[in-house]
């Protein structure tokens, strides 16, 4: 059974395109960038092209560019940077729905001697500016703030964000890994000190990242080792997988407007199906600014794992923010933070698209999910007396 | 993605008797929808006092629909006292065993099980001034106390699997920590509490464990085991078919055998291997 892939915010395919034009740095082409022969130094021109690829799709200079393992070791590399280079400072200002990366690494330098400060979301996963601008002090040595949030797609205005923290000399660093191939992005035009990408989340393949670091700030290495990346990060090139993203990038940037046309066609065309023909059921975060490929629905009275393993059945793949899927026993930290009520975070569905998807696929999964909901549904003890105490309301 | 047996699988997607009896005997409603989890079970007895029907509604993951659906068809025919016996281990094991993170779906299971045969009885409702232990859950002292004493839980992290306590805030882990000292040094000091195993059943039960859980699986490779005598708590058995050849039976006889043993019968049994 072919799947019905709706999970690209987990992670995405790699592109034909993309897995063609590696596949000889494995075998054939396997030189040492770092080589003085030719049978390297070949190589390291396609390296430095990808370079290229990827700042042309970021509006970055390709100096600026910092290969990495995935977007986890951009973030760390990020925020540990930020800090090694202004010893003195101890304050971190992020958000209460960042990506583990983010938020997992905070909450251990907090147990450092750092002071965290994350900031709130309203209701539809929106951050408060005037908030954000009071957290700011002498002491702050980074904001560290997603782009798009990856349960919800909701987008942060992060230029407005970094354009404060600049104002302040504070360091910005934005995770964009859900961002970057979905909605422009134009560094150059922008405040932002770095921003991690994963290339996974965009059709390149698993175990190769980036760190943008503008030209003139501070950097302190994560990864210690040879002179790669100019001795800011440390290792033997990926060669096949950066030459991947070199493509990958070079896609996204050609599919942006697919992406905010058709894609975005498909998520609305999902998300309004589902909405009309399930009862109680709600979208999670603010619908206009969003990321055109997300969207996250509860379906209230029902938990998510079993939605999930029924749609399984079916060969459709999506994801959800219930407890029973988070790995722990609380409902995911994103829709707490929102304060999406229990009765919904248990069952909430997120469906991410891609430029893959066809709409033979959508409408399969408007017509499987429905009677999916009203078996689970059968089975609430909640079901039949909740329905009508919200309908009273 | 959970690593669940087909058997679960079976009943989540086919979930058996759900729904609820009208004028039903037994009646249970336990988690919430906070917790995430939440069953609402009711029973019915014959004339002759045995369980004729059992039905259950659930909100909750897979496994704990799996397990509700287990628990009405497991107590099907049997008298209260029958069904009072029922264990959370024995609707896991049951369905081919839970996922460790998911024990507590067996456990709710068990709790309902329970507060309808109370409600049956007509006992008294649960105690109010309960002490609760982990507030994020509802989880209280007495709860905590009867799944590591049950479960032989070591751990916070074995006792929050069990029955979900400390799996929110943390703030209670050192109170499960203590309770956890507490109620496995009084196991350790006085033996005699546990129930006393008599020789007879003893053996039964390791004859049925054996039968059950230990030679189905030697068979699926090809082997198989024989009971030859016990001796306190010393097992001896000989190993048969493609075991009596193999270079690693001693290595099952110790990490399978007497694990599954030892869990499921008596804690100090020693199995050893003799010719016969």
């Amino acid at each position: 059974m072919k799947p019905v892939y709706l999970d690209n915010n987990a992670t995405t395919q790699v592109a034909p395109e993309v897995l063609e034009t590696m596949l000889p740095y494995f075998h054939e082409l396997y030189g040492n960038p770092s080589s003085m022969h030719s049978f390297g130094g070949q190589v390291m021109k396609e390296v430095r092209k990808a370079r290229e690829q990827v700042a042309a799709l970021l509006g970055a200079s390709p100096d600026e560019i910092i290969f990495t393992s995935c977007g986890s070791e951009s973030d760390n590399a990020a925020i540990r940077s930020a800090l090694a280079s202004y010893p003195d400072k101890r304050h971190i200002v992020t958000s209460r729905v960042e990506h583990p990366a983010v938020r997992a690494l905070c909450a251990h330098l907090a147990t450092q001697g750092y002071r965290v400060t994350e900031l709130p979301v309203d209701g539809e996963g929106r951050l408060d500016m005037e908030q954000y601008r009071r957290a700011l002090g002498p002491d702050t040595a980074i904001v560290s703030l997603m782009w798009a949030n990856n349960e919800t797609g909701v987008i942060f205005p992060i230029e407005k964000a970094a354009e404060i923290a600049r104002e302040r000399g504070i360091l910005f660093h934005t995770d964009a890994v859900q961002s970057v191939g979905k909605i422009p992005i134009d560094l150059s035009k922008s405040r932002i000190d770095m921003l991690s990408l994963s290339g996974h989340k965009l059709h390149a393949p698993k175990g190769i990242g980036i760190l943008f670091l503008r030209k003139g700030t501070k950097f302190s290495p994560y990864l210690i080792g040879g002179h790669q990346e100019r001795g800011r990060r440390g290792g033997t090139e990926a060669t096949p997988s950066i030459i991947g993203l070199g493509v990958a990038a070079e896609l996204a940037h050609k599919n942006m407007d697919r992406e905010n046309t058709f894609v975005k066609g498909l998520r609305d065309r999902l998300e309004n199906s589902i909405l009309k023909i399930v009862p109680n059921t709600k979208v999670n975060g603010d619908r206009v600014n969003r990321l055109p490929n997300t969207t996250n629905i509860s379906f209230e009275f029902v938990e998510g794992e079993g939605i999930l393993l029924m749609m399984d059945e079916f060969g459709i793949c999506a994801s959800s923010g219930s407890a029973c899927t988070s790995g722990s026993l609380q409902p995911s930290h994103v829709l707490r933070a929102m304060g999406v009520p229990f009765t919904m975070a248990h069952g909430s569905i997120r469906f991410s698209l891609s430029v893959y998807n066809t709409a033979e696929e959508i409408d399969f999964v408007i017509e499987k999910l429905p009677p999916i909901i009203d078996t689970l549904r059968g089975m609430s003890p909640y079901w039949k007396t909740g329905a009508q105490l919200c309908q009273e309301a | 993605m959970w690593d669940y047996t087909d058997k679960v699988k079976d009943h989540f997607l086919n979930p058996r008797n759900v729904g609820e009896i009208e004028d039903a005997d037994g009646v249970a409603e336990v988690g919430s929808i906070a917790c995430g989890d939440a069953l609402k079970f009711t029973f019915k007895l014959d004339e002759s006092g045995r369980i004729k029907d059992a039905r259950f509604k659930t909100f909750g993951c897979a496994s704990a629909i799996a397990s509700a659906s287990a628990l009405t068809e497991m107590i099907r025919g049997m008298t209260v006292e029958e069904a009072s016996k029922v264990t959370n281990q024995d609707i896991a094991n049951y369905l081919g065993g839970l996922p460790q993170e998911k024990m507590h779906c067996s456990v709710l299971g068990r709790e309902a099980l329970e507060e309808a045969i109370s409600y049956y009885k007509g006992s008294p409702e649960k105690a109010e001034e309960e002490k609760i232990v982990c507030e994020c859950f509802g989880v209280t002292e007495k709860e905590i106390e009867r799944a590591i004493r049950e479960n032989r839980l070591r751990t916070v992290e074995e006792v929050t699997n069990y029955t979900k306590a400390g799996g929110g805030c943390g703030n209670c882990h050192p109170v499960i920590q203590e309770i956890i000292d507490r109620v496995l040094s009084v196991m350790s000091e006085a033996p005699a509490e546990r129930p006393r195993l008599s020789n007879i059943k003893k053996i039964k039960m390791i004859e049925e464990t054996l039968e059950r859980e230990i030679r189905p699986a030697l068979k699926h490779d090809g082997g198989d085991i024989e009971l030859v005598d016990v001796v306190g708590n010393r097992v001896m058995v000989a190993t048969r078919g493609a075991c009596a050849s193999c270079q690693a039976s001693n290595q099952t006889l110790k990490n399978f055998v007497e694990v599954k043993l030892r869990e499921l019968v008596w804690p100090e049994l020693v199995v050893e291997e003799v010719s016969a």
